[in-house]
């Protein structure tokens, strides 16, 4: 790790000039992506500003039943929140399925927004990667990519963007909210994470020196039945090959309302906005749950490594959404 | 160097690290408690877990400034009914991971009764599911994690009646 | 029953009480649960530095310039070594061995590299240069700034791609290559019933928990070293050839090792290069590998091909048995696993053919990984078994009895013991293996597919020499001095039972010193040798301090054992007796006048070298068991979860049941890693590794691992020490297999590839 000033800013206003004033400096939350990158060089910060005092740590109601959670909110106190609990069990889920309770204790939801890829080629110091080194080439694409995207791809770069949350936050059309030195502005989730292009070091589209304070969530009531599932190669303390966070709605047959997002299957948490039109006011059956999945991995584009993805991406979302609306017609039968 | 002030296993630390200096060398280097272990300094194995603040964290991604003014306690610090049940149900062989297993452990069961939740969770009981997913942080390589189980049953239940 | 620490030094002896057989508290106990137990690179020394290696990032050609300028610049950096700057060790030997030692230091040395003395580059990390500071930081940060430039050359590195172009390996210290008995292609051929399979297995690495660290310390020319080894006395020679010191003159400790599976048991980079940095420094130097330092420089277990053929008549007697293998050496070191070498011992057959070829890569030395051979050998020969039996139609554990043979189906000897029909009976019992359906598919737990798995583990054995020494002081205590390896084994502990036992006192007045290279040597802890080995050393040096006392006592005139020869005594009360009279040791080192009385083992080399080869001329011994496996497969992501476990093993004398079981299920946890996740990821293109973590190396965590059963047939072994049969190693094998049987029953489909993950299964 390369040796760094170290900041402790006291409030918002602090930490952002803090950063802007120093080219090479960064934000520090819980430090469990961060840390480990600078140990590895990939990350050389001259200055690291720890942010980790400011006053960002709670989960407020919103009018309406939304949440506001505070960019310092720690993983595991998130999941543990009763009204996330109640009102989006997907987001609970989503963040108990990442890492280890040890470090949900430790990281940040600003710092789980902004985590970064675990694509091998990224983390070795010695191989090409227009991530870690624009220009430098992609060795993952014919090298070991069991674990690389499938949907948002480019011929610059496959890496996955590795966080369970943020797959929770896009089905639940969460808000971000950034400051900046000229003020504060929302950012819808969806439009956070950048795709690779040709320029795969722009991971989002926050500009320099801005800081995540907070994530809204609007209200929703479909996400009362919703439920996030993971699939990965140990039964816990892995990272994703495929996940579904899926909300559904169901009204005498028929999908009223429905959520559906992926994640470890593209560069940013996946929306899965087609598959979601096709089931909207469709039938609640398998069939119908097929051809959705079916059209929203039409466009995917496979590596030797992941060819497998699609088909077990779409048997996630099959089996998913089938759970989902047998808890409903079990909760309706029990009424 | 900056200066910081730490409560480690109920006496006051105070030491200067440069900011590069991880919470776990602060620890094993720096106060000579090697209870903790670095077992990959990567925030993948769990051998690093201290409680700060009564939570259990890797102490391997936490940089020992970040911890100023907090209260460590390591293994060395623990007096717990789980060591000794770790020996009487063999929850270890090396005993590389055990002191990380038994922090560990003593913040599972009190975030357990404090109702955090986890993946397994359909009830508020502590069964071995949960435990074993609630534990997954903690590797063990010898694969003693029957024992570990059974240990921290054992004083679960001990302390349910 | 179960003596607990507390109890065992409260206790009084009964002369009933025996604690061979039980299930004992582990010795260190205490000081692994609050955090005492101290490992090699948690010893302070005044003035320590710290070392960071510096890897090459090729994986062949020549160092044409090293720029250390800027990582010297570093404030708190002591020096950097390069093979510019360094006073080069001696090499590792190699040609022809002038001694024991020679061949023991070369056989044990990790690679032939001299290492910072050539600007050759093997293999991509190979280690470089040595930065050493002040700070471990500071020695890490600066590692970073070293500059090297190469003059790469062509490299040999992807296994599949020169897998076909393997050439036959030959015979060695690891067994025999090949062996053919009848003529085993034409009785394929013939076979009414045949399966013939493609197997692979991928290179595997042990991730002990504690990533190898040393702390080296010189004061003149005598030198102390902390090291994470399984091989103290080795390690010792190797260090007295390499730095050119007497072997006296060197102490090397290790009390306490973080788990070795193998990793520690030879002799790799980083203990040479600490004790190189501490010498050329002057300085006492601290070298901890970094997780992914101990992937580049520590080689792991093979990757493999394997075909496995069986032919059989439809009554599923074998006529033909067909086991070939492809593993892969390093061009600077490593030793060809035994891959098929338990195919020659497993199923009665008139023919049988087996092969084993080897490749040589640009890349960084293969080396033993617990039970190395027959973990994956077996995985291919008992999926094989298993297939057949579905060919059949026939139950895979009545398809291997009616293949249990008499004797030693090649060599025609006898088994020392063997017990696998027994195994699988009580096995079947235990396991309610009558509740399977044998059509894949045809067992649900609710939405889950459940399968259910059974496999053959076998692992030969060995004993090597060792010494040991035993005294017993005025007090009646016992310690016992044998430089035994605390690799998680309870080492110590059983060895502490042995003594009381064969002393007749109590558990808590035994004490037993290890881990020192100063000790009575030991063997090293591997190969599922240690326990016994040392168990024949420390009977044999009760048996002669018993002598020693006895002497003692009839010289005194009043002592009431004067006249008894010492078969017609009792041993118990920390005593000896005839009837109800005797004396205590305590008392007859009182009569005499002394203040402890002491008995030294020293193995006769050639003794042990005639009885086992006596031994291996009558017979196979092995340890051996029935592994029963139960899954659960996801029906629509194809997740593999196991369930339900139980292994029956028949490993002879059990010295203490809780360690035992323990160690056998670490074996089973390993099987299970390496038949579903466990998977070194190396780059055929430029030779990296590419999961060089614990993070994307999947070993299985707590929630992978369901309650494991055991059961020990707990018959002794009729020639070896006490009956003990090593317990290491047995369990990982055939483990692999019984997961991949089980999910071929759960779902239809045999997966020949290792590890199984579901994309082998969508």
């Amino acid at each position: 790790m390369k040796s760094f000033a170290y900041v402790k800013a006291t409030n918002v206003e602090d930490a952002v000039r803090a950063i802007t004033a120093e080219p090479g400096a960064k934000f520090l939350g819980g430090g469990t992506n961060l840390v480990d990158l600078m140990r590895e060089g990939i990350e050389r910060p001259d200055t690291v500003v720890d942010v980790t005092g400011l006053p960002l740590n709670t989960v407020e109601e919103l009018p309406g039943g939304g949440l506001r959670i505070g960019a310092l909110v720690r993983n595991s106190a998130l999941a543990a929140d009763r009204r996330v609990r109640t009102r989006y069990p997907m987001l609970s889920q989503a963040l108990l399925s990442g890492a280890s309770a040890q470090l949900r204790n430790m990281a940040t939801v600003g710092g789980n927004l902004l985590q970064r890829t675990r694509c091998p080629y990224f983390y070795d110091g010695t191989s090409a990667c227009n991530k870690r080194e624009p220009g430098s080439g992609c060795d993952a694409l014919d090298g070991f990519n069991r674990g690389g995207a499938i949907l948002g791809v480019s011929d610059s770069c496959i890496a996955t963007h590795p966080s369970d949350m943020c797959v929770a936050l896009a089905a639940l059309d969460a808000e971000v909210e950034v400051r900046g030195l000229d003020g504060t502005r929302r950012v819808p989730l969806a439009d956070l994470h950048a795709l690779p292009g040709d320029t795969p070091e722009i991971e989002t589209t926050l500009a320099p020196g801005e800081l995540i304070t907070a994530v809204e969530l609007p209200p929703a009531p479909v996400a009362a039945n919703s439920r996030y599932r993971k699939v990965r190669d140990r039964a816990s303390y892995a990272f994703a090959l495929v996940s579904v966070a899926a909300a559904l709605e169901v009204r005498e047959g028929t999908v009223s309302q429905v959520r559906l997002a992926l994640g470890g299957v593209a560069p940013k948490p996946w929306r899965a906005r087609e598959a979601e039109r096709i089931l909207l006011n469709g039938p609640a059956d398998e069939a119908a749950f097929r051809r959705a999945a079916e059209a929203e991995l039409a466009t995917a584009t496979v590596r030797q490594g992941n060819a497998f993805k699609p088909g077990l991406a779409k048997a996630t979302i099959v089996a998913t959404l089938r759970e989902l609306s047998r808890e409903l017609s079990t909760e309706g039968a029990g009424r | 160097m900056t200066e910081i002030r730490m409560k480690v296993n109920g006496d006051v630390e105070s030491l200067d690290v440069e900011p590069w200096v991880s919470l776990l060398d602060a620890l094993r280097d720096r106060l000579d408690l090697t209870g903790p272990k670095k077992g990959c300094d990567q925030g993948a194995c769990g051998a690093c877990t201290v409680l700060a603040d009564g939570m259990r964290i890797n102490a391997c991604l936490a940089l020992a400034v970040q911890y100023d003014g907090s209260e460590i306690t390591t293994i060395e610090g623990v007096a717990h009914p789980l060591q000794e049940a770790f020996v009487r149900h063999d929850g270890f062989q090396c005993g590389y991971c055990t002191s990380g297993q038994i922090c560990s452990a003593i913040g599972m069961l009190a975030e357990h009764a404090s109702g955090m939740p986890s993946v397994v969770a359909d009830s508020s009981e502590l069964t071995e599911a949960e435990v074993r997913e609630r534990m997954s942080g903690n590797l063990c390589r010898c694969g003693a994690y029957n024992g570990i189980v059974d240990a921290i049953m054992d004083v679960a239940g001990k302390d349910a009646r | 029953m179960t003596v607990t620490q507390s109890e065992a030094v409260e206790e009084r002896a009964t002369g009933t009480t025996k604690y061979v057989g039980q299930s004992v508290d582990r010795l260190d106990g205490p000081a692994k649960t609050t955090g005492k137990a101290r490992f090699s690179a948690e010893f302070p020394y005044p003035g320590l530095t710290y070392a960071a290696v510096v890897h090459a990032t090729i994986s062949r050609g020549r160092i044409t310039a090293i720029d250390t300028a800027e990582a010297k610049a570093v404030r708190g950096v002591v020096d950097v070594l390069t093979h510019e700057n360094t006073p080069p060790m001696k090499p590792v030997p190699k040609g022809i061995p002038t001694s024991m030692n020679a061949v023991f230091s070369a056989m044990l040395s990790g690679t032939s590299v001299n290492y910072l003395a050539t600007d050759e580059v093997h293999w991509n990390g190979q280690p470089v240069a040595v930065v050493v500071a002040e700070t471990p930081e500071t020695a890490r940060y600066a590692a970073s700034l070293v500059r090297l430039t190469y003059r790469e050359l062509p490299a040999t590195l992807d296994f599949a791609a020169e897998e076909p172009k393997a050439e036959p390996q030959k015979g060695g210290l690891m067994g025999g290559a090949s062996t053919d008995k009848g003529d085993a292609p034409a009785a394929l051929a013939a076979a009414a019933h045949s399966v013939d399979l493609a197997f692979s297995t991928p290179p595997h690495n042990h991730n002990a928990l504690e990533p190898h660290a040393t702390t080296a310390v010189w004061d003149g020319d005598r030198l102390t070293v902390h090291d994470s080894t399984q091989g103290i006395s080795g390690l010792r020679k190797h260090l007295s050839q390499r730095f050119g010191l007497p072997e006296k003159r060197i102490r090397v400790l290790a009390q306490y090792v973080g788990g070795g599976f193998g990793g520690k048991g030879s002799f790799w980079a980083g203990t040479l290069l600490a004790v190189l940095a501490a010498r050329a420094t002057g300085r006492p130097v601290r070298l901890s590998l970094t997780r992914e330092g101990v992937y580049h420089t520590v080689g792991g277990r093979t990757p493999s091909t394997q075909r496995v053929a069986l032919g059989a008549g439809a009554d599923g007697r074998l006529t033909a048995l067909l086991h070939t293998s492809v593993s892969r050496l390093g061009q600077v070191g490593g030793m060809p696993e035994n891959i098929t070498g338990s195919s020659r011992h497993l199923y009665a057959c008139d023919n049988i053919q087996l092969r084993q070829s080897v490749v040589r890569l640009d890349l960084l030395s293969n080396t033993f990984m617990r039970a190395p051979g027959e973990s994956i050998g077996s995985f291919a020969m008992e999926s094989a078994v298993d297939e057949l039996a579905c060919e059949l139609g026939m139950d895979p554990i009545e398809l291997r009895a009616r293949n249990e043979p008499e004797r030693d189906p090649v060599g025609g000897k006898q088994f020392s013991n063997r017990r696998l029909v027994e195994a699988y009976r009580v096995g079947a019992e235990m396991f309610g293996w009558r509740e399977r359906d044998a059509r894949p598919g045809a067992m649900r737990d609710g939405r889950w597919l459940v399968g259910m798995g059974v496999a053959t583990a076998y692992h030969p054995q060995m004993l090597m020499p060792a010494n040991a020494t035993v005294r017993i002081d005025a007090a009646g205590k016992v310690v016992v001095q044998c430089g035994l390896h605390e690799i998680g084994v309870g080492a110590a502990t059983a060895q502490a039972q042995i003594a009381a036992d064969e002393l007749g006192v109590p558990l808590g007045s035994v004490r037993v010193e290890h881990g020192d290279s100063d000790l009575p040597q030991a063997p090293f802890a591997g190969g599922s040798v240690q326990t016994a080995s040392a168990a024949a050393a420390v009977v044999a040096a009760c048996a002669k301090l018993k002598r020693t006392l006895l002497g003692l006592a009839r010289r005194s005139a009043a002592s009431p054992l004067r006249g008894r020869r010492l078969e017609e005594l009792e041993v118990r009360d920390g005593g000896l007796y005839h009837g109800g009279r005797g004396q205590t040791y305590a008392e007859i080192l009182a009569g005499a006048g002394r203040g402890h009385a002491e008995a030294v083992i020293k193995a006769n080399m050639l003794g042990f070298v005639a009885k086992t080869v006596r031994d291996t001329r009558r017979y196979v011994k092995a340890a051996s068991g029935a592994q029963f496996c139960e899954v659960r497969v996801d029906p629509d992501t194809f997740e593999v979860r196991v369930s339900r476990w139980l292994g029956v093993f028949d490993v002879g004398t059990v010295i203490n049941t809780r360690t035992a079981e323990s160690q056998l299920r670490g074996g089973i946890v390993m099987g299970i890693g390496m038949a579903l996740s466990e998977q070194t990821l190396i780059d055929g293109r430029d030779g990296r590794i590419m999961n060089p973590s614990l993070s994307e190396y999947h070993v299985p965590v707590h929630a992978d691992i369901p309650r494991i059963d055991l059961h020990c047939l707990n018959e002794p072994d009729p020639i070896s020490p006490l009956g003990v049969v090593g317990v290491g190693e047995v369990s990982i094998t055939g483990a692999a297999a019984a997961v991949a049987n089980a999910v071929r029953h759960a779902t239809g489909k045999r997966v020949v590839d290792l590890p199984i993950t579901l994309d082998k299964l969508l």
